[in-house]
């Protein structure tokens, strides 16, 4: 049914910056302290309190509109955002309107179809408000409590263009820009804990109609998986409206993750008129073209640049680098991996293998393993010089994993030296092949897939300890005498 | 002579030498406060306790040779300063009962120099006014005259001064809240430069327009107090990061060869004849001390009262909205609901005058009417600051009058708001532009009502006003009458 319409998605995300201090007084940003402790003049709204710019918030702010290839205002300034809520100290939210801090840019994602650019309209800096938590009191259910520990923290929020033409698009888009800000540095990218929040503007349009339908934005959508569904439901939605003859309303529609719904929060006649104006009690912010060069240059590896590298400077098929990169801890293991003198291939393997698993059975991140990028360097480098087989090394790896002890110690104390001594493979390969008249006699008669039995019995035979490849070219050897 | 009598120049002496002490000096006010405040109204808060407590201190330190420039000199405040412990109303029912648990700047900067903070004043609600009948706990009466207003939003600010009821005081012009109370009372009100003196801790009424000053007994001691609270703050920031000149050390300079503009604009039709002839009285004696006159013209002015209006007001609907019962000032709950909740306590809380600003301003901010109102205000905003920054690129200062007429009638204005609001007319380009500017008595009306004048200078020039100033009161005995109390 909805084929016949065409989706039209614009994303508003408000991501939370990682700086030590509030965007406009010195209280900490910390995350799940005690209600109203981390708290002031300042971000309380207290009569006769100002504003001062968390100048590390300029910076985060640039370094994000320069990875998302946007221009950075050479003047931009702070404007109220009026309207009351008891989570706003001020009756006013600090935000940017009419000059923000960066202007068009764009993102490249990867579609079915090929690349496809998106564009960003925006990012602008703002403070966050506070949270309510309601009827957890003692008293009475009907209590509401305002913990102010949130509110002036600061954000960026990154307006799209209404280029997206798909849940998927979306989402393509949300993970890059999440992975972006995380590889700044500038956010922890935590969905969870609201640091990365986004609401989502959603229309449809007979396919050809080049009016933007009427659109509904959908707020409270705090996991990728919410947010496929959220824009489906919502698509589903409207095609349904319109087929039945009636027609789509501009409003505020608040996603439901438990009935993966949508309902209305407030429509068109009930938005609020914030009233912008630029706030008095900040100046313009002025950015130098010389500071934006200085943060530019400063700026680290992106993903997309890194998933280049990877792939053409190193060698790794793009599925590889595309795991490497998703996580920037992930990636900075491989880097160093290759730094310590890993083989590209060989250390990507071991990461998306059994590093991966093992660090997903155990629910820990890559830093907090006792496998070093030193460690797992060691063990490949055993694995090059024959010391060890690849089967060997998965018992020093688990060995590893446990102790954190280096791969030479533990190839010494289990005694798993592999033998590549021809002469003791080939004493247990002549008593193979003599033991087993049989096999020898199917083999020789074309039944290759036998091959593999005597692979098992010699190295069975050596305890594991048979060097493979010598092992292989002995019976084939020996075999076809 | 009295204690109450003394200047603080003079003070500073006798308090060094010995001669008086901080503590009697205090006690002498508090009891002055006690035995004429009721007349008056000027105090909202008496701080007795912690003022007799800061002057046991001064005491100490002045025995110790600790001396500071202000060390037990007792001031009052205008109740627009958040003082630490202090209620602090803004003489709003809203916040009737609040203690504010921090010091603003310029509080902090009078306690650092040594001050015995006596009170806190009585003003108009919110700084929103220009009589001082727009408190929530009763308008201020004139020393000079107690059926007569004493100008406003400061009035208790310089109604203190004028009944010596306090040694000075500090006060915050918007625009003209310092001057013209302080004209309406004969004492000296500086309006410093915007930037000049820090707001934190002084709660907002126009953000872009508020600005902290001295009202006092003289010249030099407004230069004194200027000195004390002016300078950089890295908590407000529009403060101004520009050194700070010793206000003193130009004092005596004198006028000669000073070129003094008369902005045609100010002397026109609707001045009253009295303050016509105290000004032109002023212009002989300072053209007697060598200053020389220029007519010039800020043509502008008649679009400055509508575009204050309309600037002063939009912020305003923006700095009122954070009393809204939630985190502290009155709350009116009657359990239906938050919007109720807000409703109620600001229906409650604010004043006639304070919700027409907020009326006022949010309309021009909203939607579909801000470039009409708001845009073009900031436009006219803009003109209005070249014409006076123009004018003094040919002259060192301006000569104008504070206010239309004398102090008029209790009760004369309270009932037409745009009468009210056109006694602001010459004080308000002033603070558009973002300048400076000093009232001062200049004479007295036949009725025996004060009459002011002021001096408009560049941005931070506030030492060529001080000069000015002090070289015409020096000439002229305005300032030793004093109020009968």
């Amino acid at each position: 049914m909805s084929s016949k319409y065409e989706v039209v998605i614009g994303l508003e995300v408000h991501v939370q910056l990682q700086t030590q201090t509030k965007i406009f007084c010195g209280c900490s940003t910390r995350f799940g302290s005690e209600p109203n402790t981390q708290t002031c003049p300042v971000c309380l709204g207290l009569p006769g309190a100002l504003p001062v710019l968390n100048e590390k918030v300029v910076e985060f702010a640039i370094m994000a509109g320069l990875a998302t290839n946007c221009t950075i205002a050479e003047r931009s300034i702070f404007a109220r955002k009026n309207y009351f809520y008891p989570d706003l100290p001020k009756g006013y939210q600090i935000s940017q309107f009419e000059e923000p801090i960066c202007v068009g840019g764009w993102l490249d994602i990867e579609t079915e179809t090929g690349s496809k650019r998106l564009g960003i309209t925006r990012i602008h800096m703002e403070e966050d408000a506070g949270k309510l938590l309601h009827g957890e009191g003692a008293a009475s259910g009907r209590d509401s409590y305002v913990d102010l520990n949130r509110a002036c923290t600061p954000l960026l929020e990154v307006v799209s263009e209404p280029d997206m033409r798909s849940a998927d698009e979306a989402i393509a888009y949300l993970k890059q820009l999440r992975q972006i800000v995380i590889y700044l540095g500038v956010s922890d990218g935590n969905l969870e804990e609201g640091s990365f929040r986004c609401d989502a503007n959603v229309s449809i349009r007979p396919w050809g109609q080049p009016e933007y339908g009427t659109r509904a934005e959908i707020k409270n959508i705090n996991s990728f998986r919410f947010i496929k569904q959220a824009i489906e439901y919502e698509v589903e939605r409207q095609s349904e409206l319109i087929e039945d003859g009636g027609r789509v309303v501009q409003e505020t529609r608040l996603y439901d993750a438990e009935s993966g719904t949508t309902r209305s929060m407030r429509g068109k006649e009930e938005a609020h008129d914030y009233r912008y104006f630029p706030d008095p009690d900040l100046v313009p912010i002025e950015i130098s073209r010389a500071r934006v060069e200085e943060v530019r240059a400063a700026l680290p590896e992106l993903p997309l640049a890194k998933l280049e590298r990877f792939v053409s400077e190193l060698g790794l098929p793009v599925r590889d680098a595309e795991i490497l990169i998703a996580e920037q801890e992930i990636a900075r293991y491989f880097d160093a991996c290759v730094v310590a003198g890993a083989q590209p291939k060989a250390a990507a393997n071991w990461i998306l293998g059994d590093l991966s698993r093992n660090l997903n059975n155990a629910g820990i991140s890559i830093t907090a393993c006792k496998v070093t990028p030193a460690l797992l360097v060691g063990m490949l480098q055993r694995i090059d010089d024959n010391t060890i087989s690849g089967k060997q090394a998965k018992v020093v790896f688990e060995k590893m994993w446990e102790s954190g002890t280096e791969a030479d110690t533990i190839i010494d104390s289990e005694g798993l030296r592999q033998v590549s001594d021809s002469g003791a493979i080939e004493g247990f390969v002549t008593a193979i092949i003599a033991a087993n008249p049989a096999q020898v006699a199917d083999y020789k008669s074309g039944n290759e897939k036998i091959f593999g039995f005597f692979v098992g019995q010699v190295m069975k035979a050596s305890k594991g300890q048979a060097n493979p490849a010598t092992v292989n070219e002995l019976l084939k050897k020996k075999l076809a005498e | 002579m009295s204690l109450i009598d003394y200047t603080i120049a003079q003070l500073q002496t006798q308090l060094r030498s010995g001669k008086i002490s901080a503590a009697e000096l205090c006690d002498a006010y508090l009891a002055r406060i006690a035995s004429v405040d009721g007349e008056i109204n000027a105090y909202l808060t008496v701080a007795a306790e912690s003022a007799r407590a800061a002057a046991l201190a001064a005491d100490r330190d002045l025995a110790g040779g600790h001396v500071r420039p202000l060390t037990g000199i007792p001031l009052a405040l205008k109740d627009i300063f958040v003082t630490k412990g202090i209620r602090t109303t803004c003489a709003s029912k809203i916040l009737t009962d609040y203690i504010p648990p921090y010091d603003g700047t310029a509080v902090q900067r009078l306690y650092d120099s040594g001050a015995v903070l006596l009170g806190k004043l009585n003003m108009d609600e919110f700084a929103m006014g220009s009589s001082n009948e727009n408190s929530a706990f009763g308008a201020v009466r004139n020393p000079w005259n107690r059926d007569y207003v004493t100008g406003g939003s400061s009035g208790g600010s310089a109604a203190c001064v004028a009944a010596r009821t306090a040694l000075a005081s500090l006060g915050t012009d918007t625009g003209g809240s310092i001057r013209q109370p302080a004209a309406h009372c004969g004492v000296v009100g500086l309006k410093p430069t915007y930037g000049r003196v820090s707001r934190y801790g002084v709660i907002a009424y126009a953000s872009s327009l508020d600005q902290v000053g001295p009202l006092t007994r003289d010249v030099r001691d407004c230069a004194i107090l200027a000195q004390a609270i002016a300078g950089y703050d890295p908590l407000d920031s529009t403060s101004v990061n520009a050194p700070v000149p010793d206000y003193l050390a130009s004092l005596e300079k004198g006028v000669k060869g000073l070129r003094i503009g008369l902005p045609r604009e100010y002397f026109g039709a609707g001045l009253d004849p009295e303050v016509k002839s105290a000004l032109e009285g002023a212009q002989r004696v300072l053209a007697g001390l060598g200053a020389e006159f220029v007519e010039i013209s800020l043509p502008h002015t008649e679009y400055a009262v509508a575009c204050y209006y309309l600037i002063a007001t939009a912020e305003a609907s923006s700095n009122l909205a954070r009393y809204d019962g939630i985190r502290f000032g009155l709350r009116v709950d009657e359990g239906e609901g938050l919007n109720a909740l807000y409703c109620r306590s600001r229906a409650a809380g604010f004043g006639a005058e304070v919700k027409r600003r907020i009326m006022l301003g949010t309309y021009a901010l909203s939607a579909g009417y801000y470039d009409a109102y708001y845009l073009k205000a900031q436009k006219a905003r803009t003109l209005i600051r070249q014409d006076i920054i123009a004018a003094l690129d040919q002259v060192d200062l301006l000569l104008a009058p504070v206010a239309p007429t004398p102090a008029f009638r209790l009760g004369e204005k309270t009932a037409d708001p745009l009468q009210m609001y056109l006694s602001d007319i010459f004080t308000i380009p002033v603070n558009l532009a973002g300048t400076c500017a000093l009232s001062l008595p200049c004479g007295f009306s036949a009725g025996g009502l004060p009459i002011g004048m002021q001096f408009i200078g560049r941005p931070f020039a506030e030492a060529s006003l001080l000069q000015a100033a002090y070289a015409y009161e020096q000439a002229t005995e305005w300032h030793q009458r004093q109020a009968i109390l």
